[in-house]
């Protein structure tokens, strides 16, 4: 991945940082310009609880050139306390650990070094709790 | 706005046609359908292609189709929208004849996946490259997020998802056009490898090449070509969120249901009206959940409505007849004029082995990514 376009992305893979619509109060992540859920286009800097639970989750089995040194790895979807959603991995666990409903909490993990000679790419990942 | 006809339609056969090339598969299939409508030139074309440049390093498709076959200098562009590409190529095509700017316009779609790129990397593009493919998640693990919420949802079951590839198999083995022309049991299906949880290889559709046209028309030409035509009398599209976690209800696929929906409207008839359809089943579940979108079975009852029957070649509303994108193939901008082929074929009494009896009007749904965008066309035998 190209760096500057690594680097962008930071604060919210290092850090969870979303918006809050001044206008509905909904959060937004990644920040966005406009909420999709009113329209507004004013937003305060926040950042998103570690805690959640998982919606749903698989375990995928063949996967992309960078990640195919790890599968079998378990992807869900988690809800955040804030009603925010997200796609993460849930690690540190086995496959068959993983329910629907069951709570996790957010951490910050190494995704895949980039080739032999670039950057170790970051982000988070979840773990049960 | 005019009305539009479909006098021709053209495809090649769907698999791994290695001894051909991107632009070969294009121009035989646009030939086969230019035969097919007895027409001696086009005014304007437009060429659905997904990722033609990760795939086999060409992009500039509208020209290059246009140059090889033979008819530059005409308006050539190429259209994309991730896996519906074909199906949003023919909403472009039936808004140029139905404007009055062309009379005679082909549309196409066309995929060349088994040249040696990446192709789980290729497609992963039409998902959300910085949440949800930085992850690590595949377009079979979204879908099977999506398995899993309607199984935990809507107490869908194992079997009712491999209902859908044995179906659509079988079709398949009557079509000789299909990448895969044997059958295959719920056993089978079940016991396949898995790729993602609970989704097995027996529930996805595979990589393949292949291309297909179809040449829409004003009223005017149509008369002149005495042949029989098929009237597009709905066209309705949509998006939604591109990341899957963002949509409010993962079981949902909302762009398909307002595409339809806009489909119908100007079509003037509901889902209760459509004999059969073309549907877009990359995954097993992506079928289940798109005959409730369109309204063909209540929301939540898409399993045990396939797992009765109801969408089989003599059910109450056959879907996917061609084998779909599980049995014939998909390569993934091709698939939706491929779909019209099939609607095309059935409507105008081709279809040979796999005939359906008394169908009047039929319905193409075909979709970009995890549905984050929904193309509907509505087809009714022109009299």
């Amino acid at each position: 991945m190209p760096t500057p376009r690594y680097t962008r992305e930071i604060p919210q893979r290092y850090r969870l940082e979303a918006n809050k619509c001044k206008n509905c109060g909904r959060i937004s992540f990644p920040p966005r310009q406009i909420c999709p859920h009113c329209g507004g286009r004013n937003f305060e800097r926040t950042r998103l609880s570690d805690q959640g639970k998982i919606v749903t989750f698989t375990t995928i089995r063949v996967a992309p050139t960078q990640y195919s040194s790890q599968v079998p790895y378990s992807i869900a979807i988690v809800e955040l306390n804030e009603g925010v959603r997200i796609t993460t991995q849930v690690v540190d666990c086995k496959p068959e650990d993983l329910g629907v409903g069951k709570p996790v909490k957010i951490v910050f993990r190494k995704m895949y070094p980039e080739g032999k000679t670039g950057i170790i790419c970051y982000g988070y990942k979840a773990v049960l709790v | 706005m005019r009305d539009v006809y479909i006098i021709g339609v053209g495809m090649t056969k769907f698999g791994e046609l290695w001894g051909k090339s991107l632009r070969q598969i294009f121009v035989e299939a646009a030939l086969s359908a230019i035969d097919d409508a007895g027409v001696d030139h086009i005014e304007s074309m437009y060429v659905g292609a997904m990722t033609t440049g990760l795939f086999v390093g060409q992009e500039h498709i509208g020209a290059l189709m246009a140059d090889y076959l033979g008819s530059a200098p005409v308006p050539a562009v190429r259209v994309e929208s991730a896996c519906c590409s074909g199906g949003m190529a023919l909403r472009m095509g039936f808004f140029e004849v139905a404007s009055g700017n062309s009379n005679i316009v082909l549309v196409g779609g066309v995929e060349k996946m088994t040249d040696g790129a990446d192709v789980t990397a290729a497609l992963a593009t039409a998902a959300d490259q910085e949440y949800e493919v930085y992850q690590g998640v595949t377009f079979p693990g979204l879908y099977a997020l999506i398995a899993r919420a309607h199984i935990a949802r809507f107490g869908t079951t194992r079997k009712q998802l491999a209902a859908v590839s044995v179906k659509n198999h079988h079709n398949g083995s009557l079509n000789p056009n299909a990448q895969f022309q044997n059958e295959v049991t719920l056993d089978q299906v079940i016991n396949a490898t898995l790729v993602a949880d609970p989704l097995t290889i027996l529930d996805s559709s595979p990589v393949s090449d292949g291309a297909a046209c179809a040449i829409l028309v004003s009223e005017e030409v149509m008369k002149k070509a005495k042949r029989p035509a098929v009237k597009i009398i709905g066209s309705g599209a949509a998006t939604d969120y591109l990341a899957l976690h963002q949509r409010d209800d993962i079981t949902v696929l909302n762009a398909v249901k307002r595409s339809a929906e806009r489909a119908y409207k100007m079509a003037g008839i509901g889902p209760e009206k459509i004999d059969f359809a073309e549907v877009h089943d990359c995954f097993s579940i992506a079928e289940l959940c798109i005959v409730e979108e369109l309204g063909f079975v209540e929301k939540g009852k898409g399993g045990p409505f396939i797992e009765a029957g109801n969408t089989a070649l003599d059910g109450k509303i056959p879907v996917n007849s061609s084998g779909g994108l599980k049995a014939k193939g998909h390569p993934v901008g091709a698939t939706g004029i491929a779909q019209v082929f099939e609607v095309v074929e059935q409507l105008r009494g081709n279809a040979d082995k796999r005939q359906l009896k008394d169908v009047h009007i039929g319905l193409t749904q075909n979709m970009g990514g995890s549905g984050a965008s929904s193309v509907v066309h509505i087809f009714k035998l022109a009299e």
